[in-house]
């Protein structure tokens, strides 16, 4: 479904990375682990354009989206979720949610997702009329999520998810994030919390300072002695 | 001092409130989203006035046209000059931007002068703004009725679209964040023209009115205006419309207020805005209505 081939980025000076390949099959979940720094996030906003890159190609359903502005890609159904969620603090949870569907004009069906995202997570309906920003983190996470379904996007990646929640919060987000899968979603994932991810993954990259040093499926990188000692805490 | 003679002042001041409220939103929006003071914003009176005055006076069309296509014409001025001036700078420093924006207000009077002349001309006002009107007592002239009725009209429209459209709606994401905002699939670029359009417009529709208000053109007319309705706008707290509003009214009301009650000051009538200025940056930086400034991250 996606592509990426030798894709180089240089960011404020920085070769921040240094040709990247990978590829992320339709209905998987794909992971990119790495320490802080290493290209992961860099890597998500390439793909959405949101980062210009030096070098390389980015090809989604085999067309080349490589030079294509962000709400050309968004179009296409590529959808990002942001870290640090990035909701819009001074709309209120549904006027967030229309947002996610910008770009669509099926009013009906909008409605009917907006429906969707509040049988997921119930507690956005309960507080659709209040402004974002009065939303504690995890719910925030949760209308950044929902916010990006709405485009209803055929890759949904998502740069950590986890990031800032408490431990309970963050297995539900993890729950969450399977069952979309369950329901076909392909996801590509960052995560700092590396063994939750691999968990969940069919496949995953271990990035490092710019460049893929290790791949495999999440049972292997689960497995793999580096990857324990690096990203999991175990030795 | 007599009721009838308070009630003149009064619609007087209303009338120089709405002026102010106008011109002030269009600081004040195009500050929401860029973070930019733009100050070519009050020269798009001036063009605006030139345009509805040559539109009545060369071309001999009826004014509701000449001051339609004056709208018209300078909105497409303010959307052409963030394209051309601003847009290029968007990733420097925001004091790079500022100067283009003085560099583009100079430009602008100057090109006035060379292309409209130096010396004041008399904009013709319309019957319908001349007529004098008597309400019970109080004498009105058309224009100070017209001035706060049709600005009212302009912000309810405004309202609506900033709240109930999905154009609005993006708007007001744009001005918080604008990665997340091309995540939804927004054109940032569009909703920005969008913004200065508006904005601009509204400046336009005050110019003329100014113009009909006080009917003589020199292409230095928008600095003062300008300068108050920027006031107005930080009084009111910047990046607020609704602050933009009660700004706009604040200082009109208070100007001629000030001189209807002290006669002797009238001659500091300008500086009572520098002065509201002034005191409001010691006391509320962020203004009447304003939140706390944030930096854009």
């Amino acid at each position: 479904m996606l592509k990426i081939n030798n894709l180089h980025v240089h960011y404020g000076g920085i070769h921040a990375l240094r040709g990247i390949s990978l590829e992320v099959p339709k209905n998987k979940i794909i992971t990119l682990i790495g320490a802080n720094g290493a290209g992961k996030s860099t890597t998500l906003r390439s793909i959405c354009g949101l980062v210009p890159k030096t070098d390389g190609t980015i090809v989604f359903e085999g067309e080349d989206i490589t030079s294509l502005k962000t709400t050309e890609i968004v179009k296409r159904g590529v959808t990002l979720v942001p870290e640090g969620r990035h909701v819009f603090p001074d709309l209120t949870v549904l006027e967030n949610l229309k947002l996610g569907a910008y770009l669509r004009t099926d009013k009906s069906e909008i409605n009917k997702d907006i429906n969707r995202v509040y049988e997921l997570f119930p507690r956005l309906k309960e507080r659709k009329d209040q402004l974002a920003g009065t939303l504690s983190g995890g719910e925030q996470q949760m209308l950044a999520i929902g916010r990006a379904l709405m485009s209803r996007p055929r890759l949904l990646m998502m740069d950590e998810p986890s990031l800032g929640l408490a431990p309970l919060i963050v297995q539900d987000v993890f729950k969450i994030i399977q069952q979309i899968h369950n329901e076909g979603m392909t996801i590509l994932l960052i995560e700092q919390n590396a063994s939750a991810a691999l968990q969940i993954a069919d496949y995953g990259y271990v990035l490092e300072t710019g460049s893929i040093v290790l791949e495999g499926t999440g049972k292997e990188l689960l497995n793999n002695q580096e990857v324990k000692k690096a990203y999991l805490g175990q030795s | 001092m007599t009721l009838e003679l308070f009630l003149q002042h009064l619609t007087n001041g209303i009338s120089l409130g709405s002026l102010y409220a106008l011109i002030a939103i269009g600081y004040t929006m195009v500050y929401g989203i860029l973070r930019l003071i733009n100050f070519a914003h009050g020269d798009l009176i001036m063009v605006a006035a030139y345009i509805a005055f040559y539109g009545v006076g060369i071309f001999a069309l009826p004014w509701y046209l000449s001051f339609f296509i004056a709208v018209l014409l300078s909105m497409t001025l303010g959307i052409i000059t963030e394209k051309a001036a601003y847009k290029p700078l968007r990733n420097s420093p925001r004091i790079t931007i500022l100067i283009s924006a003085i560099g583009v207000s100079f430009l602008l009077q100057n090109l006035g002068i060379v292309l409209f002349g130096g010396r004041p001309k008399a904009f013709q006002v319309p019957e319908i703004f001349a007529k004098v009107y008597n309400f019970g007592g109080v004498n009105i002239v058309g224009v100070t009725f017209f001035i706060p009725v049709i600005t009212v009209i302009l912000l309810i429209l405004l309202v609506y679209l900033i709240n109930f459209t999905k154009a609005g709606m993006a708007m007001r994401a744009v001005a918080k964040d604008y990665d997340t905002s091309s995540l939804m699939g927004i054109d940032v670029n569009r909703i920005i023209s969008l913004t200065f359009g508006v904005g601009s417009a509204l400046a336009a529709v005050g110019g003329i009115m100014w113009s009909l208000k006080f009917p003589q053109l020199i292409p230095t007319m928008g600095l003062m205006p300008g300068l108050k309705c920027f006031i107005a706008a930080v009084v009111g707290g910047i990046g607020n419309v609704t602050g933009a509003v009660v700004g706009g009214f604040l200082l009109g009301l208070g100007e001629i207020l000030l001189v209807a009650f002290f006669p002797d000051l009238s001659g500091y009538r300008d500086a009572f805005s520098f002065i509201l200025l002034i005191i409001i940056l010691l006391v509320k930086p962020t203004g009447i209505m304003g939140e706390k400034i944030a930096e854009k991250v």
